[in-house]
């Protein structure tokens, strides 16, 4: 502990460390020289090329890829033309970037995803040199040609090549290039001899670096920081000059006494850093400049490869790995050696606490005197936070845990998610994990992508227990993680299809928010038909296995699920494709197995396909329908032949349906029919399609009686039906000594009261007089009523004795009926004594 | 404008104004200028989530009605179709677009179907060539739209038939679906009953879509502790019989249509002093009935015969109200007066309203024909001769009264029959084709196929013991102070409620015997609540049903279960949701189908 500064290096203000961060695992047998290396920042994933422009075909070289920490995770031979440049997308997959300008792009594992290429024309040029870049639009490419021109791609995953304009007296490559992004805009930035130009997309503009001494020669080296802000350029005379990206402002020059130009010069800063400072790295020099004159300088055994970071610079070696960067701020508060920042303050107390001795008051008192004890456990936390050491996390957060005891209303909060983090940077900095991340990173990466990252490397378990430790939602954790598990597991190819659906049902189960129709619908990507099948099975929603069983062919089953889900637009979805899909046949025994779809597409031929439909009854013997299809149809004939025809169908089906009223009502149908067609040429009395009630009222109306007489025997018409339709025919047409004649042709069936009550209504009470006396005694007292007869009426009801009936007349009484009024009385009274 | 709906049990406003939200959204996705082309069938549901100035708030300056040809001209930049996922109107659509585009290029199109998109009709879309014509293609889940304080209808005409006449179970997935939304909205339900194939169908979906949805927990402590699910043909005779309450004799007689009533005008003219009524108003008067209006509230529930002394109570109570301002004599008093008369007015105002409905309705139902109707239709219910032909139903089809009338009794006498003797059956059958045209074979057809109407098969007609056993016929209804639910139609306790009623005391468990005879499985399922969503009840805290009438349900069954909700003791509260409301002459429209003829 009290070491903690021995690998600190003063700096102007600042100080530097390097910290170790992995012994490598991997063992290179000719290290890292002559060949391609491309490592991703945020603790990605290292490719090596071992001699990547070896042409002879008999030894091909072989790329391998590597976790941070040096573990295989890949390694096949080049098979492909020469390369020029590696490099890594924002998304963790490889590009290797050919001399023939084509671009292929591999995934962690080594499987090949895609290509494209950087123009036609480079396959002639070809490519002299590459950067891979990332920009807020995600990563993109930048060569120079053969013929001395610049091609940009700003997104790879939205391929669109812009060619930059000619640069003035170009020839080959120029000494040195970067890309800069800047204002939304994609530039190159390059040194010919003693010219420096910006070219973006129309035009190419000569720039000069402000305060560069004229005697520091040209531009040789130069380099961006990683958030685009900066610039360095390094000139042939050994001189660095530093400033922002956009050449306004010069930050510092600094005469390196170089000569040689740097392998690699990568900025080294960190947000909220003291001062920028760039890390410039010659075969056996590692060499750190700030804006002071002073220089780290750091010799190296081995060549190296720096990687620039957020805040920092990573350099790897053959045999291990380093995180140079500046010492945070609060860390040099809390370590510095005679520090009294209160965070110093406290770790003592608390060292001194764990050594019992009282020095531990004594330190606190003078922190709380100050009252700085709340500002001393912040220190501590967030210092911890950028410890790799987990000894010194642990003192510092023990320090903090210590003094926040002494603290009334502090919020935990802090002290507890930095705890938490800590932990979890812990176990993917493990070297069998290998994602050296710092905090910084960390937070700037958020724990989505952390997770993805770790899913995507595919520590599965490990990324769940994240998932789980921080409490992330299962929707965006846990099941996250599983659904990529399992559309990776569906992958695997020495498992039998039983084997992984049971495996992936086990540990899915019914987890919220993964869906094994998407998974299924990765086996079949995967060609994994039968394996599809098997876990659309665990899928709950039947909605959503529809489309993909479709696509697999499997209509009928596509068909069950439809049905089984309950929702009737899926189920004629699968229909009207099954319908396109099968021969009539085949599609009608299907429907037969499935009555609901059966039904609806019923319903949907009733409305668009009448042909089908009688085809459908036709083939389920269904008769009665058939018949009522028949019936429909005949209505739609206007040729009486054809009417009657399709009605003989219809009287058909129902006898095969053994619906006997059906068929004799049709036949009856018929019949009518013919015998108003009869009519209707022989009187033009216009009957064909009228009821036969109707037709016999329109016969009496003519005065056919004859007809009307006919039918109602031919049809068996009730007696009482026909007595009302009779009575009511003559009453209209004021034919009253017929009617009075009707009326003695036998006795009524439906009574007398009814005659009287006709022709009250065509208001010829003289006659209806007539029928008055006629009437059954129940309703004699109505029938006088009716012709307004109260004397009459009064009489019945008396000699009825009904009360409710005396009642009823008293209410037709007025005033002027007083002898009535007191009959009625009398009456009552009379009844009500018995 | 819809504050009504907050007052019951249940917010029901908290539906109408996520459907509203949802509208709004929608609305908001066509940016500038729109004109609405309305299916015709969607504008009275719609009314009552959205009047006309939110749609005109989101920009919507012209409202069409959907019909072929050519769409009128407007100077919108947006076109939107709100329509029902049919496939005819997707023709018509398909036209509107064609004969657009060669007149104006800049109109956007846009589709909202209602309730739910459907692959069909896009697929329709597609083949007409118009699909890619369309802007935006999206749904507006509408499926229960709130109707009153403690009502929701889904307005879905053809679901009784669909079911069981078709075995097209389209309406009962919106019905799943409605129930799921509601649940998001209200919390999980935590007891399903049911009684019915479609009941079991529904609820099944529901648990389906439920298992669809795991993992999402539903955090909203439940309002409702019990969902029944009824099917229609549970009890078939109920919407057969002419309802008898206030609110069931408008809709018998006038018809309710998505909350409006229209009525002939001659009654409500308009009586001013000095002007005699020279110009009657000819168009039909337009009401809306809810229990927004408090008088309405009060006795739309009530039998008619009850009506008239409570409008004439009422009366008292505002002219009385009128009369006290002979006695204010302060200031402050006169003030108090004045502050209180819009509210005064708006009194008189409904009171003249529902007098003059009261006296329309009293004309009809005080008639020899009302009278002689409601006799045998109470012949029927307790029993009386319903194995013969019946006398008044042979005059009434030899003086060719309405056949929805003819229909409406037949089907009764065979429900209450437990069907009627084949010859029986017959001669009804022969004289309605013999009088009313043969064509009505495929009406009697679909009400044999729906149960409506059936010859009897077994010889032992149970509606004896059913009627018993639930006590559907009770002698001594009171119409004036209710004490049973038998009062809404003078004596029948409609069979629905009643197993309503049975349900929640003493159980279903008493009933068994009684259930079994009746078609369908009756069921009993749970739905697991998160730990801590388990209500802690108050003492004498009601608990809260939602009755879900599949098919349909009429207002006199809706009145039947607001007095049980009303009564003391009863401990529950009922909430009613239906796929439509319906009376007997709507319900057995729609089951009726005629053939077009082509033949002069």
């Amino acid at each position: 502990m009290a070491f903690i500064t021995a690998n600190w290096n003063p700096l102007g203000e600042a100080f530097y460390r390097k910290t170790e961060l992995y012994e490598m695992c991997w063992t290179l047998r000719d290290g890292l020289r002559d060949s391609l290396v491309a490592a991703a920042p945020y603790g990605g994933p290292i490719a090596l090329l071992r001699e990547p422009l070896r042409r002879s075909p008999s030894s091909r070289p072989q790329l391998e890829i590597y976790s941070a920490s040096g573990v295989g995770i890949a390694s096949f031979p080049w098979k492909s033309g020469p390369v020029v440049q590696l490099g890594w997308t924002v998304s963790d997959e490889l590009l290797c970037i050919q001399e023939d300008g084509s671009v292929l792009i591999y995934d962690l594992f080594g499987s090949f995803k895609r290509h494209f290429s950087m123009g036609q024309e480079v396959v002639q040029t070809q490519v002299l040199e590459a950067k891979v870049f990332h920009s807020p639009y995600g990563t993109g490419v930048a060569i120079v040609t053969g013929s001395s021109r610049f091609t940009l791609a700003t997104n790879i995953d939205d391929l669109k090549l812009r060619r930059l304009p000619e640069v003035p007296g170009l020839q080959g490559k120029p000494s040195c290039w970067v890309v800069l992004t800047q204002d939304r805009q994609t530039k190159v930035l390059l040194s010919n001899g003693l010219d420096l130009y910006i070219v973006d997309n129309t035009s190419c503009t000569a720039v000069v670096p402000p305060g560069l001494s004229p005697q520091a020669g040209s531009v040789v080296h130069m380099s961006v920081s990683f958030s685009y802000k900066y610039l360095a350029l390094f000139t042939d005379s050994g001189h660095l000059w530093t400033g922002t990206s956009n050449l306004q402002e010069k930050l510092s020059e600094v005469d390196t006494k170089k000569t040689t130009t740097p392998r690699q010069m990568v900025w080294c800063r960190r947000p909220k850093s003291q001062q920028p400072s760039v890390v410039l790295m010659w075969d056996r020099l590692l060499l750190v400049a700030g804006v002071c004159n002073d220089t780290i300088q750091f010799p190296l055994e081995d060549p190296c490869v720096l990687i620039g970071e957020l805040d920092g610079v990573r350099i790897i070696s053959s045999t291990n790995q380093e995180l140079l960067q500046e010492v945070p701020l609060v860390c040099q508060d809390i370590f510095k050696i005679a520090s009294m920042a209160p965070g110093a303050l406290l770790l003592e107390a608390h060292r001194e606490y764990e050594k019992l001795s009282q020095k531990a008051d004594e330190y606190l008192r003078e922190i709380k005197e100050q009252s700085m004890l709340g500002e001393a456990v912040k220190q501590c936390v967030e210092a911890a936070g950028h410890e790799y050491d987990t000894n010194t996390q642990k003192s510092l957060m023990r320090a903090a845990s210590f003094g926040k005891c002494f603290l009334t209303d502090f919020s935990p909060d802090q002290f507890v998610s930095t705890c938490r983090e800590l932990r979890v940077l812990n176990s993917v900095r493990e070297s069998s994990v290998g994602l050296p991340l710092t905090h910084a990173q960390f937070k700037q990466m958020t724990v989505q992508v952390l997770i993805d990252r770790l899913v995507y490397r595919q520590f599965y378990p490990l990324a769940i227990e994240i998932c789980r430790y921080l409490k992330i939602p299962d929707y965006q954790g846990v099941s996250r993680v599983l659904k990529h598990w399992a559309s990776c597991k569906v992958q695997q190819k020495d498992l039998s299809d039983e084997a992984i659906a049971r495996a992936v049902c086990v540990k899915v189960g019914d987890s919220p928010g993964v869906s094994y129709s998407d998974i299924a619908a990765r086996a079949y990507e995967c060609g994994r038909t039968e394996l599809a099948i098997k876990l659309l099975d665990f899928e709950a929603r039947s909605g959503e296995q529809v489309p993909l069983l479709l696509k697999m062919k499997r209509s009928q089953l596509a068909l069950c699920k439809a049905v089984e889900s309950g929702d009737t637009d899926l189920v004629y979805t699968v229909v009207s494709y099954l319908k396109n899909e099968m021969n009539r046949g085949d599609f009608f025994m299907t429907l037969r197995n499935q009555p609901v779809a059966l039904s609806l597409y019923r319903q949907f031929c009733k409305l668009q396909e009448q042909e089908t439909l009688k085809d459908l009854y036709n083939q389920d013997d269904d008769h009665q329908e058939l018949a009522n299809y028949y019936v429909t149809a005949s209505y739609k004939e206007k040729r009486l032949e054809s009417r009657l025809s399709l009605l003989q169908s219809a009287v058909d089906e129902y006898n095969k349906a053994k619906n006997e009223f059906a068929a004799k009502a049709t036949e009856d149908e018929m019949r009518l029919l013919r015998f108003q067609r009869k009519l209707d040429d022989e009187k033009g009395a216009g009957l064909l399609g009228l009821s036969l009630q109707a037709t016999m009222e329109a016969l009496l109306a003519l005065g056919l009686h004859k007809q009307a007489e006919q039918l109602y025997r031919d049809f068996r018409v009730p007696d009482k039906r026909y007595w009302w339709l009779k009575l009511k025919s003559l009453a209209e047409k004021e034919e009253w000594e017929e009617l009075e004649k009707f009326s003695k042709s036998k006795k009524s069936p439906i009574g007398y009261l009814a005659f009287v009550e006709v022709c009250m209504k065509c208001n010829n009470k003289y006659e209806a007089k007539k029928y008055v006396s006629k009437v059954t005694p129940e309703q004699k007292v109505k029938a006088h009523l009716a012709v307004s007869d109260l004397e009459g009426a009064a009489d019945a009801a008396i000699e009825r004795r009904n009360e409710a009936e005396m009642g009823a007349v008293l209410s037709r009484c007025s005033a002027s009926d007083r002898l009535v009024i007191d009959r009625l009385n009398r009456a009552r009274a009379g009844a009500a004594k018995k | 404008m819809a504050a009504h709906l907050s007052y019951g049990r249940v917010n029901l406003n908290i539906l109408r104004e996520a459907a509203r939200k949802e509208l709004r959204e929608f609305l908001d996705k066509c940016a500038g200028s729109k004109a609405i082309v309305w299916d015709e069938y969607l504008t009275g549901p719609f009314g009552l989530i959205a009047q006309y100035s939110l749609l005109k708030e989101h920009e919507v300056e012209k409202m069409f009605t959907l019909k072929s040809g050519r769409l009128p001209s407007a100077d919108v930049k947006n076109i939107i179709f709100f329509v029902r996922p049919r496939l005819e109107l997707m023709d018509i659509i398909a036209e509107n677009v064609f004969s657009e585009d060669k007149h104006h290029s800049s109109r956007d199109f846009h589709i909202l179907f209602v309730p739910r998109r459907s692959m069909l009709c896009e697929q329709r879309l597609k083949e007409q060539g118009v699909l890619g014509s369309f802007i935006n293609i999206d749904e507006y889940i509408l499926d229960l739209i709130p109707y009153d304080g403690d009502l929701l209808s889904m307005e879905y005409e053809s679901a009784f038939r669909e079911c069981y006449l078709e075995n097209d179970q389209t309406s009962l997935y919106h019905t799943a679906k409605g129930l799921m939304t509601l649940q998001a909205l209200y919390g999980t339900i935590p007891q399903i009953y049911g009684k019915g194939d479609c009941a079991r169908h529904v609820a099944n979906m529901m648990l389906r879509m439920k298992r669809e949805f795991a993992g999402t927990q539903n955090q909203i402590l439940p309002v409702f502790d019990t969902l029944l699910l009824l099917d229609r043909n549970v009890d078939l005779l109920t919407p057969l019989a002419t309802q008898l309450t206030y609110e069931g004799l408008i809709d018998e007689i006038y018809g309710i249509n998505n909350g409006y009533v229209k009525l002939p005008p001659e009654k409500f003219a308009q009586k001013k002093q000095g002007e005699a009524s020279k110009d009657l108003p000819t168009e039909p008067k337009k009401l809306q009935l809810n229990s927004a209006e408090e008088l309405y509230a009060e006795i739309r529930d009530k039998n008619f015969n009850a009506v008239g002394a409570a409008l004439s109570k009422k009366a008292k109570i505002i002219s009385a109200a009128f009369e006290e301002r002979h006695n204010a004599k302060t200031v402050g008093e006169i003030k108090q007066f004045v502050s209180q008369l819009p509210h005064m007015q708006a009194a008189r105002s409904s009171l003249a309203n529902h007098t003059s409905i009261a006296e329309l309705i009293k004309d009809i139902t005080t008639s020899e024909a009302f009278f002689d109707n409601l006799t045998v239709e109470q012949e029927f219910m307790t029993g009386v001769d319903t194995d013969k032909v019946n006398t008044y139903i042979e005059d009434c089809i030899a003086q060719k009264d309405p056949l929805i009338k003819i229909l409406r009794l037949v089907c009764m006498q065979s429900v209450c029959n437990n069907g009627l003797k084949q010859k029986v059956l017959d001669y009804y059958k022969r004289e309605i084709l013999q009088t009313y045209g043969y064509e009505h074979i495929l009406t009697l057809n679909n009400l044999e196929k729906g149960g409506l109407l059936k010859p009897q098969t077994s010889s032992r007609n149970n509606y004896p013991t059913i009627r018993k056993t639930l006590k559907l016929w009770m002698e001594d209804a009171n119409e004036q102070n209710p004490n049973d639910i038998s009062y809404v139609y003078s004596g029948y306790a409609p069979l629905s409620i009643r197993l309503t009623q049975v349900l929640a005391r003493p159980g279903w468990r008493s009933i068994e015997e009684v259930l079994k005879m009746l078609p369908g499985p009756h069921f009993e399922e749970r739905q697991q609540l998160p730990s801590g969503l388990h209500k802690k009840r108050q003492q004498g805290e009601n608990r809260t049903t939602l009755v879900f009438f599949l098919g349909g349900v009429t207002y006199a069954e809706i009145a039947a279960l607001r007095f049980l909700s009303q009564m003391e003791d009863s401990g529950m509260e009922y909430i009613i949701a239906t796929t439509k409301l319906v009376n007997g002459t709507t319900w057995i429209k729609s089951l009726m189908d005629r053939p077009e003829s082509q033949t002069p």
